[in-house]
């Protein structure tokens, strides 16, 4: 069972992110908003398979849900104002 | 004819298509279930709902055919528009609703 700073650190190992917070306390269920400089350009479809990439085989065999909010930079500085 | 072919056609010859788990009246994970009430709350009357959980074939396959590890996975006139995540987002930013109002059959 994955707890939520086991997630945030797959996902900062592997992809450089500027900012990453998980929440979720039941094992099953998680929340993510990530920020990275990778993500500008790209769609979110793109976006959240950076994210599924650096999660790797977790994804599919120990993470039930997680749910996720992808920005770049400059698109979090927006959100934030 | 293989599955990825068969999930190739199945997205091409419907214009709004629901990879989801369970089915649209008896949804059986919420992510799943969100992506139907949101389809619903855009006026989508018709759409191909299909319940992986039947067809263990078409829940793996679908992972690869657009290179997505989860499900609910949405698709209009062929393009993957993403999973319940992106969906909503898209919602909420009135986005889903322009691309449903431009696709086909409507």
């Amino acid at each position: 069972m994955m707890t939520a700073n086991e997630i945030r650190n797959t996902i900062v190992n592997g992809l450089p992110c500027d900012h990453v917070e998980v929440l979720g306390d039941d094992g099953q269920h998680f929340e993510a908003v990530i920020v990275s400089p990778q993500f500008t350009g790209k769609s979110r479809i793109q976006q959240h398979q950076l994210v599924y990439l650096a999660l790797g085989d977790r994804m599919r065999s120990e993470i039930h849900a997680l749910s996720m909010r992808t920005f770049a930079p400059d698109a979090w500085v927006e959100s934030a104002t | 004819m293989n599955v990825q072919e068969n999930i190739h056609r199945q997205v091409t010859t419907n214009s709004v298509v629901l990879y989801m788990k369970g089915t649209p009246q008896f949804p059986q994970c919420g992510f799943s279930g969100a992506t139907v009430q949101i389809l619903k709350a855009c006026g989508v009357q018709e759409y191909t709902a299909v319940n992986v959980l039947v067809d263990p074939d078409i829940r793996d396959g679908i992972k690869a055919y657009a290179n997505w590890p989860t499900i609910p996975q949405l698709y209009i006139n062929g393009e993957f528009v993403g999973g319940a995540d992106i969906v909503r987002e898209m919602y909420e930013q009135g986005e889903l609703q322009k691309l449903i109002d431009s696709s086909a059959g409507r």
